[in-house]
């Protein structure tokens, strides 16, 4: 559980990634990792060292990859896709939806470089929709993990779980919020902190600046509740009714476009009963740029202090369209 | 694998005995098989009203000299773990896949009169969800060959025997894929996978010919033959309409070395002759006239 302390920096998504699948491939002789070209980046070059054999170089050729892993899947091999989360999500798009969602293929696909924060490569390279490009598609698990315990629990889940599943990794080391934990179950959110002037919806590496967030919304006198939403589809649905029952008031924060994503995915469950007011934090309809990670955040609203601001004018606002008062 | 496994006489397939052989299907038998396989894919898409017709016609000699003469399998036990893979890339042409199927014993003749119909396993594309005995589902062109480099691979790694074959089109051959595909094969040297070309020189829309009956893929089949040799592969060319010509050249194909491609020179809507060499019945729905006339030349052909 995430402690009030200041939380100290963990190993990067990346990193915890290389380290675990190889360690995982110990015992499961099935994991195979496919790369196209970026394994010393995406750090599969953990995995390529530990077992040559299985690690199987495909070349900067994304769309047969996927092809490859879909046909090594049907010979029982549990095969990980492993490029930029824009090159899996995007370039081979019809690849994953034709011969791995379609057929439901035990293929996973581990985007590395996700969301804005991608080091200075700018938006070409910035995944900022590729939660709602993969949670479009049926049958599929979409996995954002926080920090790295939950990297190496959603990972572990992903190989035992038999059928199609895309994982959103993080570039760069983000705070630990899990320390030791191992308590990643698919489809399960956790309710981090209670507090019932506000429920705030986060994924991925963004809830840890959500909860540095509502640690200072505490200190002000808003009591945030924070839900860790890491399973994007399918989505606990139940928790996040709970949550907005308790709160009246919802806020969703995604280092990913606020087009379909997490929030889209809350207002889309809470809007069958009757919508409670909800501020949408994420990147409004536009494109990324090549700027430092702290640059980026603030610029699209999602540094803690913007966050913050923003959920603090919220909740002062009785306009009937809070979310566009708060983008103003 | 490569050269005659031991004890297989030279020219035959996999240990099959040659064609004509006592007790093994002969030509003339694969001629019949290969006519009710035409019959049935212009029946089908007639009473579907929908589906392919010039692809599916183009392929059924080389599909049926494949399931009843060369792929290693078990209609009775479709997912036979041992069994030869065959993927259809070119899966528009999948009533034609289904047709031989059906010939050699993989599930009722009469299931045909289900294409394309709801709740049917008989898709417009072949389903692999659906149908026991599709290796891969395709129907979005060239994505086959990929799945079949991974499943030669996952042999290789397994160190099992099976071998995988995938039959492309060549207008199919623009798609991009095909090519990082290609390259990936031939850099593992995977001499446990065969593509087939089924070269018809004719595609849906393609590029104006000198006749108006035609529309051209932007090569012909000797160009594409020197693609896939520039790529790595060992290119090995037959007439596929020709049994014995077809089956040479698979057996051929099989010896190597690295990845092998057979470029299967075909005609578009073989076997019905107003619907030969005809770019318009790509995805033509014959009409009743049409329909009978389709079939009394294939019964008399």
């Amino acid at each position: 559980m995430a402690t009030d302390a200041v939380l100290s920096l963990g190993r990067s998504q990346r990193e915890t990634f290389g380290l675990a699948v190889a360690e995982l491939a110990r015992d499961n002789l099935n994991v195979v990792v496919l790369d196209a070209d970026l394994a010393n980046s995406t750090k599969a070059d953990i995995f390529a060292a530990a077992h040559p054999a299985r690690f199987l170089q495909m070349g900067i050729a994304e769309q047969n990859m996927v092809g490859v892993a879909a046909g090594l899947a049907t010979q029982g091999f549990i095969p990980i896709v492993n490029t930029f989360a824009c090159f899996a999500v995007y370039r081979a798009l019809d690849q994953v939806r034709v011969l791995v969602a379609q057929p439901h293929l035990n293929v996973k696909i581990a985007g590395a470089y996700s969301g804005l924060l991608t080091g200075f490569t700018g938006k070409t390279h910035q995944a900022i929709d590729d939660l709602s490009v993969m949670r479009a598609m049926p049958g599929m698990v979409v996995i954002a993990p926080a920090d790295e315990a939950e990297t190496r629990a959603s990972l572990r889940a992903a190989i035992d779980y038999v059928g199609p599943v895309y994982l959103r990794l993080t570039r760069d080391p983000g705070p630990v919020l899990f320390a030791g934990e191992d308590t990643f179950e698919i489809g399960r959110a956790r309710w981090l902190r209670d507090g019932s002037d506000v429920g705030i919806f986060s994924t991925g590496q963004q809830t840890t600046r959500v909860l540095a967030a509502a640690e200072i919304l505490g200190r002000r006198g808003i009591q945030a509740s924070v839900i860790h939403v890491p399973t994007v589809k399918p989505l606990d649905a139940d928790l996040i009714r709970r949550a907005a029952q308790r709160t009246g008031r919802i806020v969703s924060a995604e280092e990913h476009l606020v087009v379909g994503g997490l929030g889209a995915a809350v207002a889309e469950v809470l809007g069958e009963q009757g919508s409670a007011p909800h501020l949408r934090l994420g990147i409004l309809d536009t494109w990324g740029e090549s700027a430092a990670n702290d640059d980026l955040l603030e610029r699209h609203g999602l540094s803690v202090e913007r966050m913050v601001e923003s959920i603090e004018r919220f909740l002062c606002s009785d306009s009937p369209d809070p979310g566009a008062a708060a983008h103003e | 694998m490569t050269g005659t496994p031991p004890g297989t006489p030279a020219g035959t397939i996999g240990g099959a005995a040659p064609i004509g052989s006592p007790g093994q299907i002969d030509v003339a038998e694969l001629q019949a098989v290969a006519r009710r396989a035409r019959r049935l894919v212009v029946q089908s898409v007639a009473r579907a009203g929908a589906g392919h017709l010039g692809g599916p016609l183009s392929a059924v000699d080389v599909l049926v000299a494949l399931y009843f003469r060369v792929l290693n399998i078990r209609p009775d036990e479709p997912m036979w773990p041992g069994r030869d893979r065959f993927i259809m890339s070119k899966g528009h042409s999948a009533i034609g896949q289904y047709a031989a199927m059906a010939l050699r014993g993989y599930f009722p003749v009469a299931e045909l009169d289900t294409f394309d119909r709801i709740d049917s396993r008989l898709q417009g594309h072949p389903d692999m969800a659906l149908l026991p005995g599709i290796d891969m589902s395709t129907g979005s062109l060239g994505m086959g060959l990929s799945a079949g480099i991974g499943i030669a691979l996952g042999a290789r790694l397994r160190g099992t025997p099976e071998h995988t074959y995938v039959l492309l089109g060549d207008g199919e051959c623009q798609e991009g894929q095909v090519w990082e595909a290609a390259f990936v094969g031939a850099r593992y040297g995977l001499d446990n996978i065969t593509a087939i070309v089924d070269a018809n020189n004719l595609q849906q829309y393609g590029w104006a010919g000198s006749a108006i009956e035609t529309r051209l893929p932007p090569w012909g089949p000797e160009a594409l033959a020197g693609q896939w040799a520039a790529f790595g592969w060992t290119v090995v060319e037959a007439d596929g309409h020709d049994f014995a010509d077809i089956e040479r050249a698979l057996w051929q194909a099989r010896g190597g070395p690295g990845p092998a491609i057979v470029i299967a020179r075909t005609i578009k809507g073989k076997g019905v002759s107003f619907m030969e060499n005809r770019f318009d019945w790509h995805a033509r729905i014959p009409t009743d006239v049409e329909l009978t006339a389709a079939l009394a030349e294939i019964d008399g052909d």
